[in-house]
C-alpha cells in the first residue's frame, strides 16, 4: 500500500478487498491465482442451475450428482502446491 | 466629590474580590463564575438522573453536584465568533481551553489521585515468589484495609468528639468542634484533621502538645517498607490506632527510605541534618508522652511527611498534589527532577499561571498615567481634583506575597524597563527545532533545555530524552510535527519499553494545566502505544487507569468515548486476571469518586471481554462481607454495565439480577438504593423484554416501597416505574394499581427529586397497556392536576420537561379532551412561565392526537386562551408560544375560519409593534397558518396580508426581514402566482435589492421566494429583470450555508428555463474565470443544472467552445461541468457522448493532474449513464486513453481514474476489463503487479460471477492442472 492510501478511501477497499477469499495481490504465484479460478469456476457452475443442467446432459449425470462432484473438486482443485523450491 | 468616594469604594471592592480571586488560585480552588464551572450532569447520565447526588454523598456536599448548568450556546456558535485579534484572547469570554477550568470541584478530584508505582505482573514471573521489592496484590489490598480502617477510626474519633460535645453545654465556641466532624475531608486537610483527632483521643495528654509532634511520630516503619507510594503517604498521617508500630525500632537502613531530605533530586540519607534523630523519635512517642520539640522546623518535618517522593523545592500546598509527586518515586530516580526546573528556580504550574494572570489583570487595570489621561480628556472642560483624604492606594497582598518584581509597584507612572515580569513570556529558545514550550512544561521537559553532549548520555538517558523529544512533539508540535513523532512512539514502543514510556506519558496526563486537544493527543499516544506493547503493559494497568477514569466521567461526551476505548483496549491487552487485580483494590476504595470512576471502568472492562468473563467476581463483590463500599461498587458496576451496553446485557440479564437481588434487603441504605437504582437501569435496558428475570425482585420491590422513605422509596419507586412497562397487560395493570396509592401519597412530596421519579413513573404506567383510560381518570388525574399543575412546576427546567412529557403520555391515554380541559384556562394564568408550559402541553397533546375531541365550547376557550398567551408574551425565546398557535391553528383545520379575523387583526397589529421580536412572531405566525387560511377559502384575507407583508420590506432588522419574506413566500405557495396581491410583477422587482442583503437568513428566504416564483411564475416578470437577477445569484453562490448555494444553483435552473438558456449561460461561463474556487466549482454546478433542465444540446456547444480558452480555470471548469451534467443527465448522455469525446480525449492527455482526474470522473458518470445502449465503441476509445493513469500516485487522481474502470466494468462488461488486467498482473516489477493487483480486485469483487467465462486458459504444469475442461463441453 503506498502512503497516500493509509488514509483515504482506497484504505478502507483494501480492507473489504481482504475480505474476499479469492482475491489476489502482489506476491500471488501461478498455483495459487489459478486455485482461486478453479474455485470460482466451480462455484458459479452450481450457482447457475442451467449451466449445471447442461453439464449434466453433456456427461450424462444426474444435475445432483453433478453438483456433487464439483463440490468435491473444490477441495484440491488443481492438485497438491508444488514445493517451494528456494524460500 | 462624594460620588467619587463611592466610586473609589466600589473599585476597591472589586478589586478586594479580584484579589481573593487571585489569592484562591494559589490553591488551585478556581473561580467558579470566572471559569463558568459548568456542570452539565444532567446531559451526562440522563437515564439516572435521581442517584447523581446522593450517591456522592458520602464524601462530599451534594451542593456542588445539585448546581445546574449555565445556559450557554453551543459550542460551534461560540467557536464562530469572530474575534479582534491576539489581545482580546487572554480573558474576555473565551472558552476555557483548559480542562480543570470547567471541573467541578468533584472531577477536579482526580487530581487528588496518585498514579501508583508498578505493579507485580503475576504471569510474567511464572511459578517465582515474587521479589520482596515489588508490589503484589496483597500488598495493596494490605495497604487498603489499612486505610480503610484509618479512615473509619477517624470518622469514630470525630463522631465520638462531636457527641462529647454536643453533650457540653453549648456555652463554648463551636468553630473548633465543627470542623472535624466532616467525616471525610478532603486529603489534604487531613493533616490538620488527624493530628487534632489525635489530641483529643489522648484525653489524658496535655493540651500543650504541639502541632508538630504527630508528624514527628510518624509512621511505622514496618509501613514505609511496604508501601513505596509516595503520595498516599504524604497525606496519610499515621492514626495512633494502628498496633505494632510503636514496638518497632526502626533500622538506620530503612530510615533511608523514610527519610528524603529536600535537596532536590538526591534521596540521600546522608544529607539528613544532624539533629533529626529520626530513630529516637518514635520511641520516643511511643513509650508515653511525646513531648513536645519546638526546636525542630517546619522543613524538617515537611518533607519526610512527603515520603521519599522527589521533593519539590519549595513546594508549597497547592503543589503537594501536583504531578511533582512523581509516580516513580524511588525506583526511578531520573524522573522529571526538580532539579531541572533550576532553569527557572522553583515554580509550580499554578504559579506560573498565577503569574500569568496576575499580569493580565495587571496590564488591563494598571493605573491610567497622567499624559494618558491628557492625550484622552479634551483639554477643557475636566478639572483635576485632589484626590480624597480618605483614599488609601491599593496594595495587593497577593502580589506581595510572590514578591515578584511586578510591572508597576507604583500605580503613577511606569518605567519601561521595571516591566520585567515580561519575561516570563518569552521562554528559553528551544534547542533542535523542538517546539515551544509552555512554562508549566519545564517540569517535565526541562531537561531538554540542558544543552548536553547527547553522546556523553548513557544509553538509557538518551532513550528518556527521544521519549520526552517525542512527547513534546506530540503535545505542542505543528500537526506534522505531532504525526512523525506519534509515528515513531508508536514504532519504537516496545524498544523503548513500557516503564519508561508510562513514567513520561501518565504525570503529563495529571498536569493541572492541561488542555483539551493536549489530552486527547496524549490518550492517543497511550492509545496507540498500548496496542503495540501488548501484554508488556501490565504492571502499569493500575497508573493507567488512573489517569483515563476521569475522562469517564467528563462532561465532553468525545472524552467520555475515548475513555471507553483506551479501557477497552487495555483491558484486551492486560487480560481480565490483570484488570480484576488492578481494580479491586479500589472497589472499596475510601473515597467515593474513586469508587464511582472504578465502576464506570469496570463497566467497560465487561463490555469488552464479555460479561460471562466478569460475572463470578462481580458476584462475589456484591456479596462481600467486609464492607458495604465492595457491595456497592458491585451493584452499581451492575448499573454501569446496564447503561453501557444497552439491550446486550439482554441474555445475562437474569444472572445480573440475581447478583444484585440481595442488595435490596442491605443493611445499609445506600446499598439499598444503588441496588434500585441498577435494577431500573437493567429494567431500562432490557425493555421491553425480560420481565421474567425480574421475578424475584418484584417482592422486595413491592414490600420496600410500603417501608421505605425519602431517597430509597424515590430509588425502588423508579425500579418499579422501569419495570412496569415491561409485563403483560394485565399483572401491569394490578401492579400500577399497587404502586398508584404511594405515587399518589408522594405526589405531595416536597422533594425536587422525588417529584421528578413520581412524575417518571407515572408516565411509565400510564403508558402500558393494561392501565385503562377510566382508571386514569377517576384515580390519578384529579390529585395528578392539584399536586403537579402548578407556577412552582414551571420555574424548574427539568420539572417543567417532565411534567410536560408525562401529561402528553396521559394524554394519550385519556384523550385530549381531558386534559386540555383541565389546564386550558390556565392559559390566562397571570405567570408566563407556567403559561409557557400550559401552551406547550397543549401543543404536544394536539399535535399527537388532532383536535377532533375537542367540542365547540373548549374551541372557542382554547382560541381565546392562545390568543390572550401569545399576546400577553414578553419573551419567547423557544418558540413555544409559536409553535402552540401553529400546532392548535392547523389542527383546528377548517373550524378556525370563524376566528381568522380576529387572528390576523392581530396579526397585523403585532406586525406594526415597536418590537422587532414580535414583528418576527407575526410574520412567522403567517407562515405557520397559511395553509390553514386556504383551507377556509380566506383568499382575500390571505391576499391583503400579503400587501401588508410586501410594505414592510422596507425592515431593517435582518432576523424579521428574513422572517417577512418566509411570510410572503408561505402565502405565495398556497394562493398561487396569479391570484397573488401584490402581483409578482410588482414584488420581485423589490426583491432584486434584497438578495445583495447578506444575513443568512434574509438570504435563504429570499432565494426561496424568488426560486419560486422563477419555477412557477417566471412569465409574469420581463426576462431582463430575471437577468438582472441572474448577476446577483452569482454573489450568492459564495454563500456559507449549502442550502442557499443549492437554492441558487436551483433558481439559475428556473431562470435558465424561462429565459432560455443562452444569457443565462454566458453569465456563468464568464464566471468559470473567477478565483475562488467555490464560486467556480458552484457554477459548474449550475450550468449542468442549466444543461439539465435546457436539455444538454443547448448547452454543451458553448461549453465546448468554452475550453479552448487558454486557462486551466476555466477548462477545468467545463471539464467539472461536464462530468456534473453527465451525472445528472444519466441516459440522455448517449446522444452527446461522441460530440464530447474529442474533447475527453485532449483532457485525459493534458499535462495538468486535474485535467485528467475530472475528465476520468466525466468519464465515470458518461460510461455508467450508457450503460448497455450500445456506445461501446467510444467507451473502449476512452478506457484507452484512461488506462495509462492507473499508475497515479496523487490520491484524488487515482481515486477517480479508478472509479472511472469500475464504470467501464459496468458499461463494457468485466470481461475486457480483466483482458486490460492480464497484462501486468505477473508483471515482473511489484510496483506494476500491486496496481494491477488492486484493479483485478476490485473487478473481482464487482463481477465474480461475470469473470468465470473470461479467464484466462491456464497451461498445466507437471502435477497440477490448471485447464477447466467443463467449458469445454458441447452437446
Amino acid at each position: 500500500m503506498q502512503a497516500s492510501d493509509r488514509f483515504n478511501i482506497n484504505s478502507q477497499l483494501e480492507h473489504l478487498q481482504a475480505k474476499y477469499v479469492g482475491t489476489g495481490h502482489a506476491d500471488l504465484n501461478r498455483f495459487e491465482w489459478a486455485v482461486n479460478i478453479q474455485r470460482d469456476s466451480y462455484a458459479s457452475y452450481i450457482g447457475h442451475y442451467p449451466i449445471l443442467a447442461y453439464f449434466a446432459i453433456a456427461e450424462n449425470e444426474s444435475i445432483g450428482r453433478e453438483r456433487y462432484n464439483f463440490m468435491q473438486k473444490m477441495l484440491l482443485p488443481c492438485g497438491l502446491p508444488p514445493e517451494r523450491e528456494e524460500d | 466629590m462624594a460620588s467619587i468616594d463611592a466610586e473609589i469604594g466600589r473599585t476597591q471592592e472589586e478589586r478586594k474580590k479580584m484579589e481573593q480571586q487571585l489569592a484562591s488560585l494559589t490553591s488551585v480552588t478556581y473561580d467558579v463564575d470566572l471559569y463558568g464551572g459548568e456542570n452539565r450532569f444532567e446531559g451526562y447520565e440522563r437515564s439516572i438522573p435521581v442517584n447523581e447526588d446522593e450517591e456522592n454523598q458520602d464524601s462530599m456536599d451534594s451542593e456542588v453536584a445539585r448546581r445546574l448548568a449555565s445556559f450557554t450556546a453551543p459550542k460551534s456558535v461560540l467557536k464562530d465568533i469572530p474575534r479582534g485579534g491576539e489581545e482580546d484572547d487572554g480573558m474576555g469570554f473565551k472558552k476555557p481551553l483548559r480542562i480543570i477550568d470547567r471541573e467541578d470541584d468533584y472531577r477536579k478530584r482526580r487530581l487528588n489521585r496518585v498514579i501508583s508505582p508498578d505493579r507485580n505482573d503475576a504471569f510474567a514471573m511464572g511459578d517465582k515468589t515474587p521479589d520482596v521489592s515489588v508490589r503484589t496484590y496483597a500488598d495493596i489490598m494490605r495497604e487498603e484495609a489499612l486505610k480503610r480502617e484509618k479512615e473509619e477510626t477517624l470518622r469514630a474519633i470525630a463522631k465520638k468528639k462531636k457527641e462529647e460535645e454536643e453533650s457540653k453545654a453549648s456555652e463554648r465556641e463551636r468553630d473548633a468542634g465543627s470542623a472535624p466532624v466532616q467525616p471525610t475531608q478532603k486529603r489534604r486537610n487531613r493533616w490538620d484533621q488527624s493530628q487534632e483527632s489525635d489530641t483529643s483521643s489522648k484525653k489524658a495528654k496535655t493540651a500543650s502538645a504541639s502541632d508538630w509532634d504527630m508528624p514527628d511520630s510518624t509512621p511505622g516503619i514496618g509501613r514505609w517498607d511496604a508501601t513505596p507510594t509516595p503520595g498516599r503517604v504524604a497525606d496519610a498521617t499515621p492514626s495512633v490506632s494502628r498496633r505494632n508500630r510503636w514496638d518497632e525500632t526502626p533500622t538506620p537502613g530503612r530510615l533511608a527510605d523514610s527519610d528524603a531530605t529536600p535537596a532536590a533530586g538526591g534521596a540521600t540519607p546522608g544529607a539528613t541534618p544532624a539533629g533529626m534523630t529520626w530513630d529516637a523519635t518514635p520511641k520516643l512517642a511511643g513509650l508515653a508522652t511525646p513531648t513536645p520539640k519546638r526546636q525542630r522546623s517546619r522543613w524538617d518535618e515537611t518533607p519526610a511527611s512527603m515520603g521519599s517522593a522527589t521533593p519539590l523545592p519549595g513546594a508549597t500546598p497547592a503543589a503537594a498534589y501536583t504531578p511533582g509527586v512523581t509516580p516513580v518515586g524511588g525506583i526511578d530516580l531520573a524522573t522529571p527532577t526538580p532539579g531541572a526546573i533550576n532553569l527557572r528556580g522553583s515554580i509550580t504550574p499554578e504559579q506560573y499561571n498565577l503569574l500569568r494572570w496576575e499580569k493580565d489583570i495587571e496590564e488591563r487595570n494598571r493605573p491610567l498615567t497622567d499624559e494618558e489621561l491628557d492625550a484622552m480628556f479634551p483639554q477643557e472642560g475636566y478639572k483635576i481634583l485632589e484626590p480624597p483624604a480618605s483614599y488609601v492606594p491599593i496594595r495587593t497582598p497577593a502580589r506581595k506575597l510572590l514578591a515578584t518584581p511586578t510591572p508597576l509597584g507604583t500605580p503613577l507612572y511606569a518605567i519601561p524597563e521595571e516591566n520585567r515580569g515580561q519575561q516570563f513570556d518569552v521562554p528559553k529558545e528551544a534547542p533542535g527545532g523542538l517546539p515551544f514550550m509552555k512554562p508549566e512544561d519545564y517540569q517535565y521537559f526541562g531537561a531538554l533545555l540542558n544543552e548536553e553532549d547527547e553522546e556523553e548520555l548513557s544509553p538509557e538517558e538518551q532513550k528518556e530524552r527521544k521519549i520526552m523529544k517525542l512527547l513534546l512533539k506530540v503535545k505542542n508540535g505543528t500537526p506534522p510535527q505531532r504525526k512523525t513523532a506519534l509515528r515513531q512512539l508508536t514504532d519504537k514502543a516496545r524498544e523503548f519499553g513500557a516503564g519508561p514510556l508510562f513514567n513520561r506519558i501518565l504525570p503529563l496526563l495529571m498536569q493541572p494545566t492541561l488542555e483539551d486537544q493536549e489530552r486527547h493527543l496524549l490518550v492517543k499516544v497511550i492509545d496507540r502505544v498500548l496496542y503495540k506493547l501488548d501484554e508488556l503493559v501490565r504492571p502499569f494497568v493500575h497508573k493507567i487507569l488512573v489517569v483515563i477514569e476521569p475522562l469517564l466521567i467528563d462532561e465532553d461526551y468525545y472524552a467520555r468515548v475515548e475513555g471507553r476505548e483506551i479501557i477497552s483496549n487495555l483491558s484486551k491487552a492486560a487480560g481480565l486476571a490483570t484488570m480484576i487485580a488492578a481494580m479491586r483494590p479500589d472497589i472499596d476504595n475510601i473515597d467515593e469518586y474513586v469508587r464511582n470512576t472504578t465502576a464506570r471502568a469496570f463497566s467497560v472492562v465487561a463490555s469488552a471481554l464479555g460479561i460471562p468473563a466478569l460475572l463470578p467476581f462481580l458476584k462475589a463483590v456484591c456479596q462481600s462481607k467486609k464492607s458495604w463500599q465492595a457491595r456497592h461498587t458491585g451493584i452499581k458496576i451492575v448499573q454501569q454495565i446496564a447503561i453501557l451496553i444497552g439491550c446486550a446485557v439482554l441474555p445475562h440479564l437474569r444472572s445480573l439480577v440475581e447478583i444484585i437481588e440481595h442488595g435490596l434487603n442491605d443493611e445499609n441504605q445506600k446499598v439499598r438504593t444503588i441496588t434500585a437504582l441498577s435494577l431500573a437501569a437493567l429494567a431500562e435496558a432490557a425493555a421491553p423484554y425480560g420481565i421474567e428475570s425480574f421475578d424475584s425482585v418484584l417482592k422486595p420491590l413491592w414490600k420496600g416501597i410500603r417501608s421505605h422513605r425519602g431517597k430509597v422509596l424515590a430509588a425502588f419507586l423508579k425500579a418499579i416505574g422501569f419495570i412496569i412497562p415491561l409485563m403483560d397487560a394485565i399483572y401491569a395493570s394490578y401492579y400500577t394499581k399497587e404502586v398508584m396509592f404511594i405515587l399518589i401519597r408522594e405526589f405531595q412530596s416536597p422533594d425536587e427529586e422525588m417529584k421528578k421519579i413520581v412524575l417518571k413513573v407515572v408516565k411509565q404506567c400510564v403508558s402500558t397497556e393494561g392501565v385503562e383510560a377510566d382508571y386514569i381518570r377517576s384515580d390519578i388525574l384529579p390529585e395528578f392536576f392539584r399536586n403537579f399543575w402548578v407556577r412552582r412546576m414551571a420555574l424548574d427546567r427539568r420539572n417543567y420537561r417532565q411534567l410536560v412529557d408525562t401529561t402528553v403520555e396521559i394524554a394519550n391515554k385519556v384523550g385530549v379532551a381531558d386534559i386540555v380541559g383541565r389546564i386550558v384556562e390556565d392559559l390566562k394564568d397571570e405567570s408566563e412561565p407556567y403559561r409557557r408550559m400550559v401552551m406547550e402541553t397543549i401543543e404536544k397533546v394536539v399535535a399527537n392526537l388532532g383536535a377532533s375531541d375537542i367540542d365547540a365550547r373548549l374551541e372557542e376557550l382554547l382560541i381565546d386562551g392562545i390568543l390572550y398567551a401569545f399576546q400577553e408574551q414578553t419573551s419567547d425565546d423557544a418558540n413555544v408560544m409559536l409553535n402552540g398557535f401553529g400546532a392548535v391553528v392547523n389542527a383546528l383545520g377548517q373550524r378556525v375560519k370563524p376566528y381568522l379575523p380576529q387572528i390576523c387583526g392581530t396579526i397585523k397589529w403585532r406586525l406594526n409593534n415597536k418590537s422587532a421580536k414580535v414583528r418576527q412572531q407575526a410574520a412567522d405566525l403567517i407562515s405557520r397558518i397559511a395553509v390553514v387560511m386556504k383551507q377556509c377559502q380566506e383568499e382575500q384575507l390571505m391576499g391583503h396580508l400579503g400587501v401588508v407583508l410586501y410594505e414592510y420590506l422596507g425592515e431593517e432588522y435582518p432576523e424579521v426581514l428574513g422572517s417577512i419574506l418566509g411570510a410572503l413566500k408561505a402565502i405565495v405557495n398556497v394562493i398561487g402566482m396569479t391570484k397573488m396581491t401584490p402581483p409578482i410583477k410588482d414584488l420581485l422587482p423589490r426583491l432584486t435589492p434584497i438578495l445583495k442583503n447578506r444575513h443568512e437568513k434574509v438570504q435563504e428566504n429570499c432565494i426561496d421566494l424568488v426560486g419560486r416564483i422563477a419555477d412557477r411564475g417566471a412569465e409574469f416578470v420581463p426576462a431582463r429583470e430575471w437577468m438582472r437577477i441572474c448577476f446577483e445569484l452569482l454573489e450568492m453562490l459564495k454563500a456559507h450555508k449549502k442550502g442557499i448555494r443549492r437554492a441558487t444553483v436551483n433558481t439559475f435552473g428556473y431562470i435558465a428555463k424561462a429565459i432560455g438558456p443562452q444569457d443565462v449561460l454566458a453569465t456563468l461561463l464568464n464566471n468559470l474565470k473567477v478565483q475562488e474556487r467555490q464560486n467556480r466549482v458552484c457554477t459548474t454546478v449550475a450550468i449542468a443544472i442549466v444543461a439539465e433542465t435546457c436539455s444538454p444540446f443547448t448547452v454543451l456547444p458553448a461549453l465546448m467552445n468554452e475550453y479552448r480558452v487558454p486557462e486551466l480555470n476555466v477548462q477545468n471548469g467545463v471539464l467539472k461541468s461536464l462530468s456534473f451534467l453527465f451525472e445528472y443527465i444519466g441516459e440522455m448522455g448517449k446522444d452527446y457522448i461522441y460530440a464530447v469525446t474529442p474533447l475527453l480525449e485532449d483532457a485525459l492527455m493534458d499535462r495538468d493532474l486535474v485535467h485528467r482526474q475530472t475528465a476520468a470522473s466525466a468519464v465515470k458518470h458518461m460510461a455508467l449513464g450508457v450503460a448497455g445502449l450500445g456506445c461501446e465503441d467510444a467507451l473502449v476509445h476512452l478506457l484507452n486513453y484512461v488506462w495509462p493513469n492507473i499508475f497515479e500516485t496523487s490520491p484524488h487522481v487515482i481515486n477517480a481514474v479508478m472509479e472511472a474502470i469500475e464504470g467501464m466494468r459496468v458499461a463494457l462488461g468485466a470481461a475486457v476489463i480483466l483482458n486490460y488486467c492480464l497484462q501486468g498482473l505477473f508483471h515482473p516489477a511489484r510496483k506494476v503487479r500491486e496496481v494491477y493487483w488492486k484493479i483485478y480486485n476490485s473487478l473481482y469483487i464487482g463481477s465474480q460471477d461475470a469473470l468465470v467465462a473470461a479467464y484466462p486458459t491456464l497451461e498445466d504444469e507437471a502435477s497440477n492442472i490448471f485447464s477447466r475442461p467443463e467449458l469445454m463441453m458441447f452437446v
